[in-house]
């Protein structure tokens, strides 16, 4: 299994009418990889998710999920894929146990499997104190940690997680997230996940790729990404000054790790190769001008994510 | 295979365990003990003077004292609305709450989902009419103390068997519609639009075609009054409901010989008496297979649009 992708897609496409969701899209994700699906709404993830589920099926090119193509293997997929939908909802009148265990039945457990694993799982999600309240007194926070416990009791090889943060607070978010990273780390299960929350992403993924209008503009681990689009800088800085003489930009320019000098309005953005603030404050000093404001505009992905999406008019 | 028994279970569940059922039983049950004890009553009175007339125990279910409707009016007149109710918001409103996407993430067959529901909700109506029979037999016997004869239980359970047709294909045709509309509010209206067209409009619409096809003459002759009320009796039989009316009143009055207007000819001839149960059957066979037919192309639709849809959230 090792060496070949768990997820693969190859030139896959899926168009409503003249309208194309996924363009020609290539993907390989690797055993035990969390691969973070990034972009904006109405970019395709979700599309692309239920084509790798079977759920919906592509205009041309293939997905497969663990060597199976999931337009013609869809059930055994599913057996093996776990799959936590964005919108996803629980029977109200149910408790979340009876919730995971119709979830084991719909999969085919045994009645002594389903017994025994839900408590577990709902232990290891963290909400074993509600195991028998009903789900209509849950909140956000709570359905997702279910949902990621009934995504569980199949025992996947794989899951897709479409949106897993989506509406939760800064600690719930952070709960989810762990429980994702525990899951790749501790049962070696494959994720892909979906989200528009960069920061997060960047947390615990060890690769992304970013999808805009239903093409894949960049993809690889988070720091060689950084380095892709951005050339050789590695860190974008924006000056303020009391004033921009012509020369000064010219003399930034030839500054020893500074990649480019732009000017934007009344400010100055300067790509570098390192952190040279100390010689730019002092080049500005020396060419009669003064620094009001330095800002660092962060080096991380969402330069990348906000250049691509700017560029995708999102 | 498992995951349709899984599917059917839940739903049975959930239908027997509804406080929709238990509001439609109580109603039901209610207004059929009442029209039995009505009916009952006045039975009573005429036992023993003119004729211990045949098919006394039959009567319970048809004879109307003109306080109330009888039994099978009653059954005719809620019967559509337990099938609408059982099925306006099979599909929709798991669309809309999530759990439709739950349960699709599962190795499932798309189909398994409409066929349980299918199953279900037949299985619920068959539940549901035969303990009504059952409890109102029960007090028919009570009151009048007639037995029932060998032929009039299995007119009875032909005429149960019969209902359940009929109010299968009224949920039938209201799941269609939850699975055609999002949202429940539309699929509600549209189904009840379809069933007031067919109990009250219908008539209306028939009377006036039939006068533009085949006219009454300005004399009135028999030969065209003849010919309109068989114009417009042909048109009515486009109702579900026409078809039912003649179905169950072949069933449970042995004595109805012919359906729609009666010649001369046709009754010259004719041994007054009543029809055997398989005569009986004969003569509504067209209308029973017609009802079948209506609720299996309900299905049909149903299935073949569900497995054409997208299964994305709201
Ligand atoms: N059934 C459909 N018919 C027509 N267009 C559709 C259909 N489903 C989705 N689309 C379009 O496909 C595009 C991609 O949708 P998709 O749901 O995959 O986006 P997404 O990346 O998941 O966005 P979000 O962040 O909002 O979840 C959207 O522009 C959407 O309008
Ligand atoms: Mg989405």
């Amino acid at each position: 299994m090792s060496g070949q992708p768990v997820i693969e897609a190859v030139n896959l496409t899926k168009s409503y009418g003249a309208f194309t969701a996924v363009n020609k899209l290539d993907l390989r994700v690797k055993e035990g990889e969390v691969y973070g699906f990034l972009g904006p709404n109405g970019a395709g993830k979700t599309t692309t998710i239920l084509m790798a589920l079977g759920l919906t099926e592509p205009t041309s090119g293939t997905i497969k999920v663990c060597g199976l193509n999931s337009t013609r293997d869809a059930l055994k997929v599913k057996r093996m894929a776990g799959y936590l939908p964005e919108n996803l909802g629980f029977y109200d009148d149910l408790t979340a146990s009876e919730n995971l265990r119709y979830v084991g039945r719909l999969n085919g457990l045994s009645e002594t499997e389903i017994k025994s694993k839900v408590p577990l799982l709902l232990e290891q999600v963290g909400i074993p104190q509600v195991a028998d309240k009903t789900v209509d007194t849950f909140s956000k926070g709570m359905k997702q940690r279910l949902g990621i416990a009934a995504v569980l009791i199949k025992n996947p090889k794989v899951v897709f997680l479409d949106e897993p943060t989506s509406g939760l607070d800064p600690e719930g978010a952070n709960n989810v997230l762990n429980l994702i990273t525990s899951m790749s780390r501790d049962q070696n299960i494959t994720v892909m996940l979906s989200s528009h929350l960069l920061h997060q992403v960047q947390k615990i993924c060890h690769k992304v790729a970013i999808l805009s209008r239903g093409r894949l503009v960049a993809e690889g681990p988070v720091d060689s990404l950084e380095r892709q689009t951005f050339g050789k800088g590695k860190m974008s800085v924006e000056l303020e000054l009391t004033s921009t003489p012509p020369e000064l930009i010219g003399v930034l320019q030839r500054l020893d790790g500074v990649a480019s000098v732009e000017r934007s309005g009344d400010r100055l953005l300067l790509l570098c190769d390192r952190d040279v603030r100390a010689n730019i404050s002092r080049t500005v000093a020396q060419n009669g001008s003064a620094l009001l404001q330095m800002k660092i505009l962060g080096h991380g992905l969402e330069e990348i994510y906000l250049k691509y999406f700017q560029e995708g008019g999102a | 295979m498992y995951a349709l028994v899984t599917l059917l279970r839940k739903e049975l569940a959930d239908h027997l365990g509804s406080k929709r059922f238990v509001i439609l039983m109580a109603l039901v049950s209610l207004s059929g003990l009442s029209a039995i004890y009505v009916a009952g009553q006045s039975i009573r009175q005429a036992v023993g003077d003119e004729s211990t007339a045949q098919f006394v125990f039959l009567k319970l279910f048809t004879a109307s004292s003109g306080v109330l409707p009888p039994f099978v009016s009653f059954i005719a007149f809620f019967g559509p609305l337990i099938g609408l109710a059982l099925g306006f918001d099979a599909i929709n409103r798991e669309r809309s709450s999530g759990t439709l996407a739950l349960v699709m993430a599962q190795p499932i067959f798309r189909d398994s989902i409409v066929n349980g529901k299918f199953l279900a909700g037949v299985t619920t109506i068959a539940v549901m009419l035969s303990s009504i029979v059952l409890i109102v037999a029960g007090m028919g016997l009570w009151m009048i103390g007639v037995p029932p004869s060998l032929e009039e239980v299995l007119r009875i359970i032909a005429y149960t068997l019969v209902t359940v047709v009929y109010i299968g294909f009224w949920m039938a045709l209201a799941m269609m519609f939850s699975i055609f509309f999002k949202r429940i509010t539309t699929s509600a209206l549209a189904a009840i639009a379809v069933w007031m067209f067919f109990s009250l409009f219908m008539g209306i619409i028939a009377g006036l075609v039939a006068d533009r096809i085949s006219p009454i003459d300005q004399d009135q002759s028999d030969v065209s009054v003849a010919a309109n009320e068989q114009t417009a009796s042909n048109l009515m039989r486009l109702s579900p409901a026409t078809l039912y009316q003649e179905s169950i009143a072949t069933m449970l009055q042995p004595n109805v010989r012919t359906l729609g207007p009666l010649t001369l000819q046709d009754i010259v001839g004719m041994v007054p008496g009543p029809l055997p149960l398989a005569q009986s059957l004969l003569l509504v066979w067209p209308q029973i297979v017609t009802m079948i037919g209506l609720m299996l192309a309900c299905f049909a639709i149903s299935y073949a649009s569900f497995m054409r849809q997208e299964i994305r959230g709201p």
